[in-house]
């Protein structure tokens, strides 16, 4: 064999499977994870959280901090972490994925259900959309109310048995693992109780508003469902 | 050949261009990992802050390595380079014998130099394609893809590792780290050089004596 082909094959090679991974990530990272030990793979920071914001994260004065609940709301509320944690408290494990591809499991999340909130500032027949306003300006997002109600989306206060942390939205968050985190808003401090449906920051990029895990945000190559 | 401080004559190893382009290269991917690093992990993120300035940072070098490797080619001697390039590509028997860790005579680079060299071209390449499309998935959502992640995460892992032996073998490991001499002012001691790269003296003793 000619010599120079082995150096040849190499360069070729490398390239060959970074491309399979660009077009067949998940695949071979799943395939990947299988060869690597867990203990191995725990300590590589593939796994885990990444923490992404459009304008960086924001500075809280937690003494400061008001979330502001209005719109179709009998009574707008103006409310401090400590009003905040004076609500009915509930708990859920769920997992969190990401629509760039990567996932945490057994996130465990404590905080407020949306129905709660809602009957704390009497929500009005009309209502139909919540718009979640983050510190980080312009981010924003919006759920439907019916979306809000499902039984595992929460406006959350604390992740894995702490108060949140500044990345992960600190001091609060909304919690939607049935969709891809970017309907899930840190830092929010107003949710405005809408009649009418406003396209969230990531939407008006082309991702979808009902972003559901394995239902939307079809990948180009694989074509829409 | 001048005479160095410690005596012993030079033998020219890297060009203008070579060193041009190691350093270059060297400069931007020193930016763009402590960058990346600050993007990626969490808590460097919070420690660093001013992810935006971080961001802009991190793709502003990633275009100027990219126009900077092109000029460097574009106005250096491509023919020397492409010269290297044809050595570099060729892994022959007495490379493959001291890849599998026997003694064999190497030429003016060693097989674990060339695979370096081979390496380190095919990951930029794959940072940069990869890259372009974590930059378009966060403008557009057809261009995303699960791949780009994946592959960007796993490439700084692999340059990260070989980063760690280069900089072992080219600034700590005494054997080898006169070799540092040859990517900063471009020529190395001849007796080093006999010692450790024999074909490359002897391929430049036959040329020398038949010209």
């Amino acid at each position: 064999m000619n010599d120079r082909l082995i150096g040849r094959a190499a360069f070729l090679g490398i390239l060959g499977a970074g491309a399979a991974g660009i077009f067949w990530g998940r695949n071979v990272a799943d395939l990947a994870g299988r060869l690597v030990p867990d203990q191995v793979a725990g300590v590589l920071p593939t796994k885990g959280w990444r923490i992404y914001t459009i304008r960086g994260i924001p500075r809280i004065d937690p003494a400061a901090f008001r979330l502001r609940v209005d719109g179709l709301v009998d009574r707008p509320l103006s409310l401090s972490i400590d009003d905040l944690r004076a609500l009915p408290q509930a708990k859920q494990v769920s997992d969190f994925h990401c629509v760039t591809g990567w996932s945490v499991e057994d996130v465990h999340w404590a905080g407020i259900r949306f129905d709660d909130l809602l009957a704390e500032a009497g929500a009005q027949p009309e209502a139909r959309w919540l718009q979640f306003y983050s510190e980080e300006v312009p981010y924003v997002d919006t759920l439907s109310l019916e979306q809000a109600r499902l039984p595992d989306a929460m406006l959350a206060l604390d992740m894995d048995g702490k108060p949140l942390t500044k990345p992960h939205g600190f001091p609060t968050r909304v919690v939607m693992p049935q969709m891809y985190g970017y309907k899930g808003v840190k830092w929010v401090n107003r949710i405005h109780v809408r009649r009418d449906f406003v396209p969230g920051y990531w939407e008006t990029h082309g991702y979808d508003s009902d972003a559901w895990i394995g239902k939307s945000n079809f990948l180009y190559l694989e074509g829409k469902e | 050949m001048r005479e160095p401080e410690g005596g012993g004559r030079l033998v020219h190893r890297f060009g203008r261009t070579e060193r041009a382009l190691h350093w270059t290269h060297a400069t931007a991917f020193f930016v763009l990992l402590g960058t990346g690093l600050v993007l990626w992990l969490p808590q460097l993120s919070v420690l660093v802050g001013k992810r935006s300035l971080v961001k802009d940072v991190h793709v502003w070098t990633a275009v100027a390595w990219a126009v900077a490797i092109v000029l460097v080619i574009a106005l250096g001697n491509r023919q020397t380079l492409r010269a290297y390039w044809r050595e570099i590509e060729t892994i022959d028997r007495d490379d493959r014998r001291w890849l599998l860790g026997r003694r064999a005579p190497q030429g003016r680079f060693n097989a674990g130099q060339k695979l370096n060299v081979i390496m380190t071209a095919a990951f930029a390449l794959l940072f940069a394609a990869s890259g372009v499309l974590l930059w378009l998935a966060a403008r557009e959502s057809r261009f995303r893809w699960d791949g780009p992640i994946v592959v960007h995460d796993a490439l700084t892992l692999a340059s990260l590792a070989l980063l760690v032996g280069h900089l072992y073998l080219a600034v700590i490991h005494p054997t080898t780290r006169h070799a540092l001499r040859g990517m900063t002012l471009g020529s190395v001691r001849e007796e080093w050089a006999r010692k450790h790269h024999p074909k490359w003296i002897e391929e430049n003793e036959r040329k020398s004596g038949s010209s």
